[in-house]
């Protein structure tokens, strides 16, 4: 039995919005016009929270918490921009630069890419933690494609579109914090995992240079993100 | 307005950001209205000098010479700005960082030469990774950009020479 999802009330910015239950707080935020940035939320997948660049306060006390897991409760006071929140945005931004190598001049997806992009409209010019300068593994046995680790910022979208939208699960991380990587079935070869349907929605998806079609060059890689977010969609409506 | 004193320096980089610097074309001669250049490598001065206003340091720091340098420029300047990525990221230069020094010496002066000697005389020993000027010394500004635009260095610039902090609107790495 389908039950009628109820409409409730939220603020957002101090302004009452109307949405429904079970939606989350990025869903209403976006229904009622306004921006959140998002790096690891792709349209259509079930969201993980994994990035924490949608970071909001909700309630008297301004508990920080991630917009795209959170659902809407009535009556729930959202924040979305304050001095606090913008910091916090640039810190995540200037740790996810200083993790790998973001080497954005002679990286095929700059220009195209989202953490670049995030980094210049959230005002990141510079990072102030050393940077690791980790050697990070290249994977290029696929016939089409490519995973350059340097690049990857584990926000696991390659991981949901191949799970939920092909169905194939051949990517997982593996491995905890800072020693997490992304993975190709039981940590093999990209070329070796013969549940790999060679689709390429995993490429697609990637919001950096982390994944990308062999033969690009500087500034090349042009993804289809909005491709395989209607995919995505779809295949979450029909579900 | 008085007039300032600019310097600009180049460690390990392509030159690409003075390079940005020149593509000003006219606009070169309004900052000359406001601007004594006292140190550049398209200057002919050989030494750093005292009381400069403002520093335009390009490249990353991969030697003791460029810490050298770097150090000297950042006791004798008031505002010290990062220019472009190697200045600010480690961008190219730093692509060496994940091997060790000795490694990457045998394998260009030794096994890719015809003649292989690693040099000795003449050349700064190479510190063990290529790092961003900010790791080292306060830096005042950090421009990005691979280079930045030349309207963005005017920019920054105009903001300095008019006593005010740069806004850096739409700047982006790469």
């Amino acid at each position: 039995m389908i039950q009628k999802t109820r409409s409730i009330s939220i603020r957002i910015e101090g302004v009452l919005v109307p949405t429904r239950e079970g939606t989350t707080i990025l869903q209403a935020a976006r229904e009622a016009g306004h921006t959140i940035p998002t790096l690891c939320h792709m349209d259509g997948l079930p969201d993980v929270g994994a990035c924490r660049l949608c970071i909001v306060e909700v309630g008297g006390s301004g508990r920080l918490v991630p917009a795209c897991t959170t659902p809407v409760q009535e009556g729930l006071s959202v924040t979305i921009n304050s001095p606090r929140l913008a910091a916090y945005r640039r810190l995540i931004l200037e740790l996810l630069l200083a993790e790998r190598n973001h080497v954005c001049a002679v990286c095929v997806a700059n220009r195209h890419c989202e953490l670049q992009a995030l980094a210049a409209s959230q005002g990141v010019t510079s990072v102030r933690f050393p940077y690791r300068y980790p050697a990070m593994p290249v994977d290029l046995s696929q016939e089409r494609y490519v995973i350059d680790h340097n690049r990857c910022i584990l926000c696991s979208r390659c991981v949901r579109v191949c799970a939920e939208v092909e169905g194939a699960h051949v990517w997982d991380i593996m491995g905890r914090g800072i020693h997490s990587r992304v993975i190709s079935e039981m940590d093999q070869p990209w070329a070796e995992a013969s549940s790999c349907t060679h689709c390429g929605k995993c490429v697609q998806a990637c919001p950096t240079g982390a994944m990308a079609e062999k033969g690009r060059a500087v500034e090349e890689m042009v993804k289809r993100t909005d491709a395989v977010a209607l995919a995505a969609s779809r295949k979450g409506a029909r579900l | 307005m008085s007039r300032i004193k600019l310097a600009t320096i180049w460690l390990d980089g392509c030159s690409g950001c003075h390079m940005s610097l020149l593509d000003l074309d006219e606009g070169l001669l309004s900052l000359a209205q406001h601007c004594d250049l006292v140190y550049s490598p398209l200057v002919d001065a050989t030494e750093f000098p005292e009381g400069v206003d403002v520093a335009l340091v390009e490249g990353a720091v991969s030697s003791q010479e460029d810490l050298a340098r770097l150090k000297t420029v950042r006791a004798r300047s008031r505002v010290l700005v990062a220019l472009g990525d190697c200045a600010t990221t480690g961008n190219v230069p730093a692509m060496r960082n994940v091997y060790p020094v000795a490694r990457i010496l045998q394998r260009v002066y030794v096994e890719g030469a015809d003649v292989p000697v690693i040099p000795s005389a003449g050349v700064p020993p190479l510190l063990p990774q290529a790092r961003p000027p900010r790791e080292f010394v306060p830096v005042d500004v950090h421009l990005p950009g691979c280079p930045p635009k030349p309207q963005a260095i005017l920019g920054v610039l105009q903001d300095l020479l008019q006593g005010r902090l740069p806004k850096l609107a739409e700047v982006q790495f790469g």
